[in-house]
C-alpha cells in the first residue's frame, strides 16, 4: 500500500508512442511507496490532488529536455499559455495557491525524453531504456522522501 | 454566407498571415488569411494540420478491443469514444437492447463526462474571454485570472468539473482507460456506497450550475446585439433525439434541421447514416467536411453540439434545465438561434440538464442492478453514434469472421462542424478584421469563434514545449514582414 502522503503524477497517452513514457512508469510502481494517479493530460482539477501531500511528483515525457531525463523543482507559476485543454504543472500550482490560499507542497517534474509520439505506437526503443533509468531514480527519491533529498537530485539529473 | 471567402480568386499577390496553432482548442488547428494591400480580407480557412489515421488505428484489431482502444484517440472526450464503439459492437455482438441497469450506468458516466467536459469549456476556455473582453491582454486572458478576479466563480468551475470525473472514476472504476462499457452491456455494477458518495454533492453541483447558466445568460444579454452578431450564419442542424423529441445525448434517433427550423429528417435510424450524410475531401485540410446528401456539398453543411441539439429539440426532460431552454428560446424569437456564442449558453443549459440526470439517475432503484449483460447473435457489422459533449460523434465498423475490424469509419463531432468553423471564422475575418490594422486582440477574435465550437482537433499528445503559438504577416513578394509568437510558456515576442 503506498503511503498517501507522497504522490506521483504521471501523465500521457499510452497509444502515442513515447507520449505513454510516464503511464508505463507508474504501472511499474504499482503504489509501492506512494500514491500513484495517472491522467491523459493536466487539468485545473488536478489542483484538488494536491491537498494534504508531503511531495508530489510529476512524470511527464518530454521532446526537449536532456537525455534521458531530468529531475526539476517546480514553482507555481501564472503561466499564461493555456494553449489547450492542458496546462503546466506549474500552472496546476499556482491555480492551487488560488483555490487554497496556500503555498503548494513541495512538487517537482520528472521529465523523460521522448522521440516518437505517432498515434497507435508503443514505446521506442530508446525510451524503454530511460523507462528502466527513470525507474531506478524513482527508486532512489521514494527511499528518501524529503525535499532536501530530492533538491540535491535535481542538480544532477541535467547530465545522468 | 461567406463561402466566396473560401477560396481567393487571384492569391498570389496578397498578404498572408497565419495563426499557427489556434489556442485554447484541443489539438493543432491552423487560421491562414489572405489580404490585400489596404487589409482587405480575400480568403480566411481553418486547417486542420495533423493527419491522425483514426481508422488505420482500429483496423486490424479484434472488436472486443475497441471500447477500451479508442478512448486513446483523445484526451479531451475518452469516455464519448469509449460510448460509442461500446454501442456499434453492441451490435456486433447481436445487442440491440441493453439491460435497464447497464443502459442507466452507461448514461451515468456519459452524463457525467459531458458535464465535467462543459464545465472544463466554459470555465477554463471561454470565461476569459467572455468576463474580460476578447481585446484583453493575452497574459491576464487565462483561468488564473479568473480565480483571482472571480474567486467564487473559478472554485464551483473547478469542482464541477471534478464531480464529473468522480462519476466518471466511480463508474469505471478508473479516472481514465477504464473497461467500464462492454460487449454488450456494462462491466460492474454501481455499489450503494458508491451512489451515496455521489449523491452527497449533487445539490450543490445542481445549483452551482443553475448560478451559470444565469451567468452567461446575463453576459450574452448584457451585449446581445454585438453577440448576436458576432461569428453568426445561418446553417442546417443535426443532432439526435429521443422518441418524443425530447433532448437526447446517449441514444436516439438522428433529426436534421434547416436554418428557418424546418425538418429536414427525423427519427432516422442512425445505422442509415451513410444514406443521408456523406464527407467532402479538401485539398487544404486533412478534415474532412460532411454534408446532407439531400442538399448537395454547398448547402448541406450544418452544426452540430449543444447549439444544435437545444435548436432540435421539442424539450428537455428535466425541470431546471426546461426552464432555461425557454428563456433561451424567448431569445430566439421562435427561430433558430444562428448565433456561434450562444453555444456558450445552450452549453450551460445542457450543464444543468446533465446534473439533473445525474440525480434522478443516482435515484433510480435500477442503477444498484446486478444484470449487466445481454448475449445475442454475432453480425458482420456495427454503428455506434453518441451525442459527445461536442456534438453528434459516428462510430462505424466491419468485422471479418476471424473479429478482426476490416473496416473503419469514423466522423468525429470536431469534423461535423468543420464547414461551421470555418464559417465562424471568415464572418469574424469579413465584420471586424477587413480593412484593419491587426494585433493580437484582433486575432483573438477568430480564436473566440473557434472556441465557441468547443473543437477537439487532435489527440492527447501533449509533450512539453510544443505548444507555440506564431502569427506571421508576408508581403506580397513572399518576405516577412511581421511576426509575433507566444511560446509554450505563455512570453509574446515580437
Amino acid at each position: 500500500m503506498g503511503s498517501p502522503r507522497i504522490l506521483v503524477f504521471g501523465y500521457g497517452n499510452p497509444s502515442r508512442g513515447d507520449d505513454g513514457l510516464a503511464p508505463a512508469l507508474l504501472d511499474l510502481l504499482d503504489g509501492n511507496g506512494c500514491d500513484c494517479l495517472t491522467d491523459f493530460q493536466l487539468q485545473v482539477e488536478h489542483a484538488l490532488d494536491l491537498k494534504d501531500r508531503e511531495l508530489v511528483l510529476f512524470v511527464d515525457a518530454s521532446v526537449s529536455c536532456p537525455t534521458p531525463f531530468q529531475l526539476a523543482r517546480l514553482a507555481p507559476a501564472r503561466d499564461p499559455s493555456y494553449t489547450t485543454h492542458a496546462v503546466s504543472p506549474s500552472a496546476v500550482l499556482e491555480v492551487y495557491r488560488r483555490l487554497h490560499g496556500e503555498q503548494p507542497p513541495p512538487c517537482y517534474l520528472l521529465s523523460i525524453r521522448g522521440d516518437r509520439f505517432e498515434l497507435g505506437e508503443g514505446l521506442s526503443p530508446a525510451a524503454l531504456v530511460r523507462l528502466e533509468q527513470a525507474q531506478d531514480l524513482i527508486a532512489r527519491l521514494l527511499a528518501e522522501p524529503c525535499a532536501a533529498a530530492w533538491d540535491e537530485v535535481t542538480g544532477e539529473t541535467a547530465v545522468a | 454566407m461567406y463561402e466566396h471567402l473560401e477560396t481567393a480568386a487571384h492569391p498570389e499577390p496578397l498578404k498572408r498571415v497565419v495563426i499557427d496553432p489556434v489556442t485554447r482548442v484541443e489539438g493543432h488547428g491552423k487560421v491562414t488569411l489572405l489580404l490585400d494591400e489596404a487589409n482587405h480580407v480575400k480568403q480566411a480557412r481553418l486547417h486542420i494540420v495533423e493527419f491522425r489515421g483514426f481508422e488505420r488505428f482500429i483496423q486490424g484489431r479484434p472488436y472486443w478491443e475497441l471500447p477500451v482502444l479508442v478512448q486513446r484517440l483523445c484526451g479531451i472526450c475518452p469516455v464519448s469514444h469509449h460510448l460509442a464503439a461500446a454501442k456499434a459492437v453492441d451490435q456486433i455482438v447481436g445487442v440491440d437492447r441493453l439491460t435497464p441497469t447497464a443502459e442507466k450506468l452507461r448514461r451515468l458516466m456519459h452524463f457525467g463526462q459531458t458535464l465535467q467536459s462543459h464545465a472544463l469549456h466554459f470555465f477554463h476556455l471561454s470565461t476569459p474571454d467572455l468576463l474580460f473582453g476578447f481585446e484583453d491582454a493575452a497574459a491576464h486572458r487565462n483561468i488564473v485570472s479568473v480565480l483571482q478576479e472571480y474567486p467564487d466563480t473559478g472554485l464551483k468551475g473547478v469542482k464541477l468539473r471534478k464531480y464529473g470525473q468522480e462519476v466518471i472514476r466511480v463508474v469505471s472504476g478508473k479516472r481514465v482507460h477504464g473497461s467500464a462499457a462492454i460487449p454488450g452491456g456494462m462491466n460492474k455494477a454501481l455499489t450503494g456506497e458508491d451512489r451515496d458518495y455521489l449523491l452527497k454533492d449533487i445539490g450543490d453541483i445542481i445549483a452551482w450550475s443553475q448560478e451559470v447558466v444565469e451567468l452567461i445568460r446575463k453576459l450574452f444579454l448584457s451585449n446581445a446585439e454585438y453577440h448576436q452578431h458576432f461569428g453568426a450564419f445561418p446553417s442546417n442542424f443535426l443532432s439526435l433525439i429521443r422518441d418524443d423529441g425530447a433532448l437526447e445525448i446517449y441514444h436516439g434517433g438522428l433529426r436534421a434541421r434547416d436554418s428557418g427550423g424546418n425538418t429536414l429528417f427525423d427519427h432516422v435510424d442512425y445505422r442509415d447514416y451513410t444514406q443521408y450524410l456523406h464527407e467532402e475531401v479538401k485539398s487544404w485540410s486533412y478534415m474532412k467536411f460532411p454534408y446532407i446528401v439531400e442538399l448537395g456539398r454547398e448547402n448541406g453543411w450544418y452544426r452540430v453540439g449543444p447549439l444544435a441539439r437545444l435548436n432540435n429539440c421539442g424539450f428537455i426532460s428535466t425541470p431546471l434545465a426546461e426552464a432555461a431552454r425557454q428563456a433561451f428560446l424567448e431569445y430566439g424569437g421562435g427561430q433558430p438561434v444562428q448565433a456561434s456564442l450562444a453555444f456558450h449558453w445552450a452549453r450551460m443549459i445542457e450543464l444543468l440538464h446533465c446534473a439533473e440526470t445525474i440525480r434522478d439517475l443516482l435515484y433510480d432503484p435500477d442503477i444498484l442492478g446486478k444484470d449487466l449483460v445481454v448475449k445475442g447473435e454475432r453480425r458482420p457489422e456495427g454503428v455506434g453514434v453518441i451525442e459527445a459533449p461536442r456534438g453528434t460523434l459516428f462510430h462505424h465498423y466491419q468485422v471479418d469472421e476471424n473479429d478482426i475490424v476490416t473496416q473503419a469509419n469514423l466522423i468525429v463531432s470536431t469534423t461535423n462542424n468543420n464547414q461551421a468553423m470555418n464559417e465562424a471564422v471568415r464572418a469574424v475575418a469579413a465584420r471586424y478584421l477587413d480593412g484593419k490594422e491587426l494585433t493580437e486582440g484582433l486575432l483573438n477574435h477568430l480564436e473566440v469563434a473557434i472556441r465557441a465550437y468547443d473543437p477537439c482537433l487532435s489527440c492527447a499528445t501533449h509533450a512539453l514545449g510544443k505548444m507555440p503559438l506564431e502569427l506571421e504577416l508576408v508581403d506580397a513578394g513572399g518576405s516577412l514582414v511581421d511576426r509575433l509568437t507566444r511560446s509554450g510558456h505563455g512570453e509574446i515576442a515580437r
